[in-house]
């Protein structure tokens, strides 16, 4: 059995990642771990990761180890919807006390095992570590192991504390628990050539339901979803699909990987966000599992499936388009979902505005992708007053996003939509893609804000919060104009990468110290780029502008 | 007299209870220009900030010293020190209050030593307040945070009075449990004001998490009680402190000003009422103005119209102790059977509390004992909403988090109009409740308990 830190080590190692197999051995070391920064940090710890990742294994019972803080204050969290079991949605926690800090959790983690099993008789139970039962030695996969052993059912430990990193990093931890203890330890009832893994899908808001009918339609089975409305035993026999798709997102990669190294099940990685994805997607499975020995007949049948369904949802999105000419979105979002939704909004008449996507080719992707991440990242690290800033820079009229800048968009009275994880809506697949297309719509004609934009009778017009704002921040720039050094120490101080907080200066003193030229010698130099690497194009750009090292040489 | 006792189990399922860090955290958002920052990793302040982004549907200030494996191995010291002034240069806060977490209790960081360092090496931060409390996750629960936190706010920032000293008899203070919403304090500082009187409420969360548009956005809170009101606090002729919990700051309050306190343990009811206006009238030398007396009268026609609905009823309640004693006492008053009683911590009030038993445990004991006492009105906070599902019976939603309902910030339990509103609300659930799901119909009688048992005649 492996340590948690050789597991850790194993995780940054994997090469499936685009981000890790960039960096350099010593960089991979030091893992993707974004630097916290005590005291402007935001963001869920690797537990949390953990538990997002798995929670949605509707039939198994999900038991933290841990004091009350981490399960107490944050279960049933999570839209996921469930076909069956409401288990999962139950909370299970040791609820450690001062005691058991003293001589050990051990022995009350396994009386949990056994009253949850007592009680409630699941396929299995996953057990969660965290930081105290961590610190001081708890050994969950000696206690699981024994409670196996004992009560003849799966006791699967998941060792993640928050205290070793950052959300995705749980995510990943959570995945090596799946491999090395559920994936492959049962066998289907029977084996269709039309079985596939969904990885990565955590089924929010229902919104899987909206792609489903479709592949039930064309006769093609998901054998496992890895999480959203799984099934612990689908999950054990999921080594005998066929193929996988990986929902857009590196999530669950080291979990896509792994499974194709191990039982020969190729993936690709596709999202049903968007018309043109999911008719991508849906074709990309198709052709897996012709490649791997489904009749060829079935890629015809996929074709009419997309060719009936992208039609509707072109007809129903046609309504809109009238009424979204000339009609602004700013869109802030991680990576995941931003392409797709980036075409639909442009097919249906919207411009996108705050991040400089134009009409986009599909080569564009990626960059889009590391755009409109970069500016999610950005937006985290931004005070109330410049959010404030940058929505009315962008004069949109609504504005897409996720996370606390909705508090900002809101009371400024501007229309906004929640694209994130919380939200209640299902936007996925074609369907989806119509619904987010009326809620833009229901936001953006809402005769509310005509009402809200006007001040209070007793009030001066033009004299609010978001006035003010701009003032200080006039008042703020005029103050720094005026002021050459203090220009110039804003100047430098300018965030290029936030995962790893370089400032500017930094970079151009590195490029003119060791006369660098590329964006890996600044990664060596000063670690901007070694993060999420979105902040690539910013690094060529100052490169770009930096007089060239041999002439500084030469005088 | 209620028999109070702990759960046995190992595994707790469906918590009722939330950790005591965050309950520190949420007494420091009651505070203008605040930030309040847990000494953890940066799960523990997330899920925090979540739970309360989800309650409020507002953007809520609160930091990590986002401890890693290796620093909370090697002492935090480099992280809170970081924090700090990260905090203080990005967010210019008037204050900074810090709650200590399971991380760092078990590794033992010396928060207040480190705060003596950092203050002697950042000579900018000589001005700037900073709180610290001790609040591990492995003991005690929300409410205690909150106590101790508020308790802390005392001692550290109230300037101390001298003995023979006069102080302003038309400023009270008030002391608020962590069971009050926004709207209630709002409810309690018209009422103190209509007597002539000026409150000063620590914490003050009405003027921070109230759902305001602020005249200026900062990141750290939007209101509440400043910094500099806080330490003249000493000056009031009265301190009213609400909630049993509350009953620590008072008298950490009078030991350091002098100023007396009157403890309210409830504010839901006619009686508590009564005596809270009461109260206020003798304090204050003016009589009661009629828009008490008329709201009195509006609170006991609604007592006359709602105890056909409540009367009898069999509650099953979880909340943590002062809101169960409060609203369990004022339902028992109303002639409801107080039939499970679930709470989070100990408390002097839980011996109090009108039921058989008061049971220290979580949302799947609440739920058992409910079902086996055949309880009809289910009330806590919204993590009951899978029990209520599954009772079937009408579910009221108090306390903290209500994270799948709107407006929970203005949602009361006090005063005279608070309660009439909450028992109009009890009552019309479960009128709702018998027209969609008890109907009679012809063979009601014969096929359910609503009937008489039929007992065959016997003869001995």
């Amino acid at each position: 059995m492996s340590s948690l830190s050789a597991t850790i080590q194993d995780v940054f190692n994997e090469p499936g990642c685009g981000k890790n197999a960039n960096k350099t051995e010593a960089e991979r070391k030091k893992g993707c771990t974004k630097q916290l920064q005590p005291g402007g940090a935001a963001g869920g710890c690797a537990f949390d990761g953990a538990k997002i990742a798995l929670q949605p294994f509707t039939d198994v019972a999900h038991l933290v180890h841990g004091p009350i803080a981490c399960e107490g204050n944050s279960w049933d969290n999570r839209g996921s919807a469930s076909s069956g079991s409401d288990l999962w949605r139950r909370s299970f926690t040791t609820d450690m006390n001062e005691t058991d800090i003293v001589f050990g959790g051990e022995k009350r983690l396994y009386k949990a095992i056994r009253e949850v099993i007592e009680k409630y008789d699941p396929p299995a139970i996953f057990v969660y570590q965290t930081c105290v039962p961590a610190m001081i030695g708890d050994d969950i996969n000696a206690v699981c192991k024994a409670a196996a052993t004992k009560f003849g059912k799966p006791v699967i430990p998941v060792n993640s504390p928050g205290f070793v990193g950052p959300k995705n990093l749980g995510n990943k931890l959570a995945g090596e628990a799946l491999l090395e203890h559920v994936i492959g330890t049962e066998e289907p009832d029977y084996t269709t050539p039309y079985d596939i893994n969904i990885i990565g899908e955590y089924n929010l808001a229902g919104e899987f339901w909206q792609i489903k009918p479709l592949l039930d339609e064309l006769g093609i089975r998901i054998l496992s979803c890895i999480s959203g409305d799984g099934k612990y035993r689908e999950l054990a026999y999921s080594h005998r699909a066929r193929a996988a798709m990986m929902v857009c997102s590196k999530a669950m990669i080291n979990v896509a990987r792994k499974m194709e190294e191990r039982y020969g099940i190729p993936f690709f990685e596709g999202s049903f966000y968007g018309i043109q994805d999911s008719s991508d997607s849906l074709r990309e499975i198709a052709r897996m599992l012709i490649e791997r020995g489904a009749p060829a007949e079935l890629m015809e049948r996929t074709e009419a499936v997309i060719a009936r369904e992208e039609a509707k949802a072109w007809a129903a999105i046609e309504r809109f388009k009238p009424r979204f000419k000339d009609k602004k979105v700013l869109l802030i979002t991680g990576g995941v979902k931003s392409w797709s939704v980036v075409a639909a909004l442009q097919e249906a008449g919207l411009e996108i505005v705050g991040t400089s996507v134009k009409k986009s080719t599909k080569e564009d992707k990626e960059r889009i992708k590391e755009l409109m991440g970069q500016d999610a990242h950005m937006i985290e690290d931004m005070t109330p007053r410049e959010m404030y800033k940058m929505l009315k820079d962008a004069s949109a009229d609504i504005m897409l996003s996720g996370g606390k800048s909705q508090f900002v968009a809101l009371k400024a009275a501007m229309p906004w939509l929640d694209i994130n994880q919380e939200r209640c809506h299902g936007y996925m697949g074609y369907i989806g893609m119509v619904k987010l297309m009326e809620e833009i719509d229901k936001a953006l004609y809402n005769p509310m804000w005509a009402q809200l934009r006007k001040p209070a009778p007793w009030d001066d017009a033009g004299v609010n919060w978001q006035t003010k704002a701009m003032a200080q921040m006039d008042a703020q720039a005029a103050e720094i104009a005026a002021d050459p050094v203090r220009a110039e120490e804003v100047r430098r101080a300018k965030k290029i990468c936030h995962c790893k907080t370089v400032d500017l200066g930094t970079i151009e003193d590195a490029i003119a110290a060791h006369g660098l030229s590329t964006v890996d010698g600044v990664k060596e130099h000063t670690n901007a780029s070694g993060g999420c690497g979105a902040c690539k194009g910013r690094v060529e750009d100052i490169l770009a502008a930096q007089p060239a090292p041999v002439l500084q040489a030469a005088e | 007299m209620a028999i109070v006792t702990t759960s046995k189990k190992a595994c707790s399922v469906n918590p009722l209870k939330m950790s005591q860090p965050i309950g520190g955290s949420f007494a420091f958002m009651g505070l203008r220009g605040a930030m309040p920052l847990l000494h953890g990793s940066q799960g523990c302040t997330s899920f925090g900030l979540t739970l309360f982004v989800r309650h409020f549907k507002e953007a809520v200030p609160m930091q990590t010293t986002a401890m890693s494996e290796v620093a909370t191995v090697l002492g935090g010291y480099e992280n809170v020190e970081l924090a700090i002034l990260n905090i203080y240069n990005r967010t210019k806060p008037e204050i900074i209050g810090i709650n200590s977490t399971g991380v760092t209790e078990t590794k033992g960081d010396d928060v207040e030593g480190f705060i003596r360092l950092i203050r002697q090496k950042h000579a900018q931060l000589e001005k700037l307040p900073l709180v610290y409390v001790s609040t591990p996750d492995f003991k005690d629960a929300f409410q205690d945070g909150w106590e101790k936190t508020v308790a802390r706010m005392v001692e550290v920032l109230v300037d101390p009075v001298e003995a023979g000293t006069a102080h302003d008899p038309t400023r009270v203070n008030v002391l608020p449990g962590c069971h009050l919403t926004p709207g209630d304090l709002d409810e309690l500082r018209t009422i103190i004001e209509d007597f002539g009187l000026k409150p000063s409420f620590l914490p003050d969360l009405a003027g921070s998490l109230d759902g305001h548009i602020p005249d200026e956005f900062t990141p750290t809170t939007i209101g509440g009680i400043g910094v500099d009101e806080i330490a003249t606090m000493g000056q009031a002729g009265w301190t009213i402190a609400v909630g049993a919990q509350m009953k620590r700051a008072a008298e950490a309050m009078q030991q350091k000003t002098g100023v007396p306190f009157r403890l309210f343990e409830r504010l839901c009811g006619l009686i508590p009422n009564d005596e809270f206006i009461a109260f206020l009238s003798e304090i204050s030398g003016r009589p009661v103005p009629a828009k008490y007396r008329r709201q009195r009268g509006q609170l006991a026609d609604a007592m006359l119209d709602t105890h056909f609905h409540i009367g009898g009823r069999k509650l099953a309640i979880g909340a943590e102790p002062d809101l169960l004693f409060d609203l369990s006492s004022m339902l028992h008053e109303m002639g409801a059977e107080v039939a499970a009683a679930v709470t989070t911590t100990l408390s002097p009030v839980l011996e109090r509390v009108k039921a058989q038993e008061v049971l220290i445990g979580d949302l799947e004991d609440l739920e058992d004992l409910a079902k086996a006492r055949g309880c009809d009105l289910l009330i806590t906070h919204s993590h009951g909403r899978q029990a209520a599902s599954r009772l079937k019976i009408p579910f009221y939603r108090a306390g903290f988090p209500m994270f799948d309902r709107l407006g929970a910030g203005h949602q009361m339990s006090v005063g005279y109009r608070g309660t009439r509103d909450l028992i109009f609300d009890l009552a019309n659930l479960v009128v709702a409740d018998r027209e969609d799901n008890h109907q009679a119909t012809p063979d009601t009688w014969r096929t359910t308990d609503a009937g008489l048992q039929v007992v065959p005649p016997q003869l001995h």
